[in-house]
């Protein structure tokens, strides 16, 4: 533990409203916690520069669930757990519960947040492409009210986010307009459980008449920010799975992308590996299988 | 009372049945204070990082990794740590089975994999053995490989676990 | 004879119920009064000069211990073999992370902040990093030439069978760095009196180990160093001779400060500073007959020693041995050595020498069978060692072991031959290849040679006032059994029950030096002794008239307690006596090198994923011929945890270095199996029995390391047909390999194949 407690300063506001007038009174100056399954780590290894944080661990305006009819508005203080205990979101929402089932082990998954993911923004989480390709928007709150925000447009670089000093996310909407769907999910990491991903792939597509309809891939660890592969759904849309547009495909995923060399692995297998798993799901809606 | 010691704060917890009263820095970590001011051992630090698993406890009835989890969030929390698992005398049905079936090499990683174990049988109290991998899957072992801890669990599962 | 009562029984593990109740002790539960804490400031370059030592302002220094070489009373070393690894670094530094200074302070969480402002100015050197940068010697970095220790064996004549061969073939494989990562880090406890002397508590295997590197370091004599084993949360030989460096460490701070001083590194420490596997790399060059048969060949291994000797020439010494595998060579000459590198010393770990040559060999069996076009199965079955055959050292094989059964049975176990037939066919299609793979292997149990000699251990065992027994060794309990299995023993030969018999904890005022806690001999060699030193009190008692023939555990109890009042204490103490037919010739490397060799064959299934280039291991048959086998759970136990780090070894566990410091020192990135890894390993025992060992057991602990990498990695060939010679195979390995070759697309064997 290389980092002094004594050192920091952690208060717990009793509620969101508490909460962000903290942020607004010296934004920047306090950093939220949730779960800390990230941040904790960073203050064990003394690699935390942040001095003081507020913790927005388990406030119930955070960590609830709301359902309705169009959309489902989940709290960003929700853990894993949360969401695979969910009915509706176990039920429409595959991709998310699956990412959250490999997201660490069963302790971290009681812990970590939602918000907490996205906020973090490593390129390599879990969660995110799961929310891109459903489409996620983010409820953001500060003194100065809410905003809503299409997701995808969120993170503007690595771990570079739209968020306000003085905001928190409030929640996660997803559109619940997937029934039917077809979903793909698979995480490819150093081993195959308790894994940092090396490539992390959400897809899902509607398919009617051997047609492909509403096609969205989304990506992890293979760019600075989580990443939806645009191109490749335009060629895919409206088309059926044949040789040619899953070669297609596979070459246009390939060039979307930006992956790099680090500690884990290496541009050139992350991107043969995209390109497979790209062919793996295309696979999957000419099978016809269900979600 | 020095300037540092200022700084700490008090913090009521129910510890394995008991409230304590504490004071600490709200950063120190649960698993310092569980080891270092109550004296509770059992828990160990094996990579402080959430990885390992040694150091899991019982919040709440929910399995965490007390490393991770700075004091201040768990006041007020319903703490159970492995020296709870010992009723008196008696061993509960997962230490036998962990003695019975060799689930106990070095023993380092054994407090949190019993705790792991007593949380996934407090919600599956007939696990399949795809159940078990799963529920330990975020305890790390060097010894065993991790057959005879299931085997373990499994037998604990088979006479039947009080929760 | 009568039947065993306790041998080859599920004893419970002896200190069991501490373990599942978190009442044992490990060092870090342990806090003395008056204690401080200490950290270590380490070298952040790989090698250079040190030219200035300040210390930056803000931290309060008059409150810290600072201990640096020039407080070291006794020899600046940690004493291993040679004396050449300084315990704190004074002018030359040649390894990252290697220690300089010594800090401590009551408030732990200040140190790592007074370690950061210690600042050091070095004038680099150049440095070396690997075995062919240390061979090429543009640099010298350790005595004449880079060169810790060689050997030579040579069997037969050599140069003569390269004419003869119907095939000659070559490989190379190279094995990485593996790092131990018991999930307890390394720690000690030091205290310094000035009358008692220097005690330390800690986590460690061998506690004389740690005694004579402190006598020498301190310049205290034998009786005044007291070393003490807590509590020890794995340690598979990394935790063999590093716990010294930490004692003396703890044990400077404590002299100095005349306080007791508490040091515990941090899993990013520990894995960073500390000993991991030599890294290997071996050559094979090997002539073939017709049909198969090994004539002879060239064996050249070399292994990565790190920036001193510590125990460099002892790994090198069994690798060379193991060498030729279980397999007879009519001639054969290896060259070995061990070079230096400007990393941290590499050092013990689990199997010491032989996983690395023993991956080579296996990997070369499959090369060779593919060159001759004889099934894998086939060519090891045409070259197996025979009763009567000598193996490279040639030391007779004395035991009627018949490898070719225990193929046969591994193979059947693992449904080997129509699950190839089923592969073939599968592989043609889909995205997956399967594919299947084996491995003999042998394992010898105990020191090399004349080491057991040298080691000369002594065992006790006592007969305490209340009449139960207790044993005195130093060997230590680290998860693999130790205290149970020498209980049941002594019960077994004194004819008590199990709960009649303790074990002391291992403490040098207390018990006498039974050798390390290392290379298998335990349950062999000190075991054999307990057995002996159980006798010896039996004689003691029925010469006093005090126990007849045959008596009850009840009976002998009344005669020990009876002894103890009447007489005092009650004490047999046996020692090792080599047995006449051991012989081995240091100079030549020849001769009887173990007492006893177990033998083994694992066979592997793997499915190897195209998509995503990752080998999962779906079923894995360890079938082991043991002696006997004198526990089952805990035999049982040992196999499944080393198979995993094997497979761990194989697959996963990379060290990633950069200028000689290891880059991935954290859990979530140097990556060890979990349970979502393994497959359920399937493991079967046979027993011929050992007249050298306690009860006719052989060594296990380090057996199961050696299969697991050349079995999978075969299998990985197997099922696609590409050739991959060095460990861990990663699937960014496998994809780079399949993309430049391209996978096989069917596994159909070619004519003489199958």
């Amino acid at each position: 533990m290389r980092s002094d407690p004594a050192d920091y300063e952690l208060v717990a506001p009793a509620n969101l409203q508490a909460a962000v007038s903290l942020l607004a009174d010296d934004p920047g100056s306090w950093l939220p916690i949730a779960g800390g399954t990230d941040l904790m780590v960073q203050y064990a290894a003394g690699t935390l520069r942040a001095r003081k944080l507020v913790s927005i661990w388990n406030l119930p305006d955070l960590r609830r669930v709301e359902v309705l009819p169009g959309e489902i508005q989940i709290g960003a203080g929700c853990t894993y757990t949360d969401l695979r205990e969910h009915a509706v979101v176990r039920d429409e929402f595959p991709l998310l519960v699956r990412a959250a089932s490999w997201t660490g082990g069963i302790a971290n998954q009681n812990r970590g947040t939602l918000g907490g993911n996205i906020v973090n923004a490593s390129p390599a989480a879990d969660s995110l492409p799961a929310l891109l390709a459903y489409g996620a928007d983010l409820i953001l709150i500060s003194v100065r009210g809410e905003r809503r925000l299409a997701y995808r447009d969120f993170h503007v670089g690595y771990k570079e986010t739209k968020l306000a000093p003085d905001e928190l996310i409030r929640a996660v909407c997803l559109p619940r307009h997937f029934a039917g769907y077809v979903s793909y999910a698979r995480k490819v990491g150093t081993r195959s459980a308790q894994a940092i991903s090396k490539v992390c792939m959400a897809a899902l597509a509607r398919v009617e008449g051997g047609i492909v309809y509403d096609v969205r891939i989304a990506v992890g660890s293979v760019a600075p920010v989580p990443l939806r592969l645009t191109e490749t759904e335009r060629i895919l849309d409206r088309k059926r799975v044949e040789p040619s547009i899953v070669a297609l495909a596979r070459k246009t995923a390939a060039a979307e992308i930006r992956p790099i060399d680090d500690i884990r692995s290496t541009a050139r297998y992350r991107a043969a590996v995209v390109s497979n798993l790209v062919a793996e799901f295309l696979e999957k809606l000419r099978a016809g299988d269900r979600p | 009372m020095t300037s540092k010691e200022r700084a700490k704060r008090e913090f009521s917890l129910v510890i394995n049945g008991e409230p304590k009263t504490l004071r600490a820095h709200p950063m120190e970590r649960l698993l310092d204070v569980l080891r270092e001011q109550l004296g509770l051992t059992g828990t160990k630090e094996g990579c402080g990082e959430g990885e390992c698993g040694a150091c899991a406890v019982l919040m709440d009835g929910a399995l965490v990794d007390s490393c991770l989890i700075p004091i201040l969030q768990a006041q007020g929390s319903n703490i159970v740590t492995i020296e709870k698992l010992a009723g008196d005398a008696r061993l509960c049905a997962l230490q036998e089975a962990f003695l019975e079936c060799g689930g106990a090499q070095c023993g380092i990683c054994t407090p949190g994999m019993i705790l792991a174990a007593q949380y996934l049988l407090n919600r599956k109290p007939r696990p399949t053995m795809e159940d078990i991998r799963e529920g330990l899957s975020g305890n790390l072992c060097r010894c065993t490989g991790y057959t005879q801890i299931f085997e373990a669990v499994a037998e604990a599962a088979r006479r039947g676990v009080s929760a | 004879m009568e039947k065993d009562h306790i041998i080859g029984l599920p004893a419970p593990r002896k200190e069991g119920r501490d373990k599942v109740t978190g009442k044992a002790r490990y060092i870090d539960d342990i806090t003395l009064p008056n204690m401080l804490y200490g950290a270590t400031v380490r070298s952040r370059i790989p090698r250079g000069r040190i030219k200035k030592i300040t210390f930056d302002p803000g931290v309060p220094w008059d409150e810290f211990v600072v201990v640096s070489a020039k407080d070291i009373p006794g020899e600046n070393c940690i004493a291993l073999i040679e004396n050449d690894q300084p315990c704190l670094a004074e002018e030359i530094v040649n390894h990252p992370e290697e220690p300089i200074l010594l800090l401590a302070h009551p408030e732990k969480h200040l140190l790592p902040k007074a370690v950061e402002a210690v600042n050091i100015e070095y004038e680099p050197l150049p440095a070396v990093f690997s075995i062919a940068d240390s061979e090429r010697r543009s640099e010298i970095i350790w005595g004449k030439d880079n060169t810790f220790k060689t050997y030579l064996i040579q069997k037969g004549d050599v140069d003569a069978i390269w004419e003869k061969a119907a095939f000659i073939v070559e490989g190379e494989y190279f094995t990485g760095a593996q790092e131990q990562l018991y999930i307890e880090t390394n720690g000690m406890i030091a205290q310094f009196d000035p009358k008692q002397g220097i005690t330390v508590w800690g986590s460690l295997q061998c506690p004389y180990y740690v005694h004579k590197a402190l006598m020498a370091l301190c310049g205290l004599p034998e009786d005044k160093v007291r070393v003490v084993q807590a509590e020890t949360g794995g340690a598979f030989g990394g935790k063999e001779e590093y716990p010294s460096m930490i004692a003396a460490h703890a044990a400077l701070l404590a002299m100095k400060s005349g306080r007791p001083v508490k040091i515990i590194y941090d899993r990013a420490e520990d894995m960073v500073a500390t000993t991991k596997r030599h890294p290997s790399r071996t050559w094979h060059r090997t002539a073939v007959s017709k049909d198969g048969k090994i004539l002879g060949g060239e064996i050249e291994f070399t292994i990565d020693g790190g920036a001193y000797v510590t125990l460099s020439p002892v790994v090198l010494s069994r690798g060379t041995i193991h060498a030729g595998g279980p397999y007879y060579w009519p001639s054969v000459r290896v060259r070995a050595k061990a070079v230096a590198t400007n990393a941290p010393p590499h050092g013990a770990f689990r199997g010491f020498g032989a996983p690395q040559c023993l991956f080579a060999i296996e990997r070369h069996m499959d090369r060779i069978s593919e060159a001759v076009k004889l099934p894998p199965a086939e060519i090891r079955r045409r070259n197996f060692l025979k009763p009567g055959q000598t193996t490279i050292t040639e030391q007779i094989v004395r035991e009627e072991i018949d490898l070719g059964k225990l193929l046969d049975r591994a193979l059947s176990l693992a449904d080997y031959d129509s699950k190839r037939q089923r592969f073939a066919k599968q592989n043609e299609s889909g995205n997956c290849r399967k594919g299947m793979g084996i491995a003999a292997f042998l394992h010898g149990a105990g020191f090399t040679g004349s080491g057991e000699r040298y080691l000369s251990s002594v065992v006790g065992m006592e007969g305490r006032a209340d009449g139960g027994v207790r044993i005195l060794v130093s060997s230590t309990e680290i998860g693999q059994g130790t205290n149970t299995i020498l209980c049941q023993i002594a019960a077994e030969a004194l004819g008590l029950r199990y709960g009649d018999v303790e074990i002391a904890r291992p403490d040098t005022t207390e018990v006498p030096n039974s050798g390390p806690t290392v290379a298998s001999r335990t349950a062999m060699v000190v075991g054999k002794l307990v057995q002996s030193a159980a006798l010896g009190l039996k004689q003691t008692l029925a010469g006093c008239g005090m126990l007849g023939r045959n008596y009850t555990p009840e009976e002998f109890r009344a005669a020990c307690r009876e002894y103890v009042s009447t007489q005092g204490q009650l004490r047999s103490f046996a020692k090792y006596e080599q047995p006449a037919d051991i012989f081995w010739d240091d100079q030549n490397y020849r001769g009887e090198a173990y007492a006893a060799f177990a033998w083994a064959v694992y066979v592997a299934e793997v499915t190897v994923d195209l998509a995503t280039y990752g080998v999962s291991v779906d079923d894995f048959v360890a079938l082991q011929e043991v002696g006997r086998v004198l526990n089952p759970v805990l035999a049982k136990g040992q196999i499944a945890g080393g198979v995993a780090q094997g497979i761990g070894f194989a697959l996963y566990e990379k060290v990633e270095w950069r200028d000689g410091r290891m880059q991935n020192g954290q859990m979530t990135n140097y990556i060890m199996p979990t349970s979502a890894d393994l497959p359920p390993v399937r493991i079967f025992f046979e027993e011929m029995g050992n007249t050298h060992g306690a009860y006719g057991a052989k060594g296990i602990g380090e057996l199961p390391m050696d299969g697991p990498a050349p079995a999978i990695v075969n299998a990985v060939v197997d099922a696609l047909g590409i050739p991959f010679d060095s460990v861990p195979v990663l699937p960014e390995n496998i994809f780079e390999a399949v993309s430049t070759t391209g996978a096989r697309e069917n596994t159909v064997p070619s004519a003489g194949r199958g």
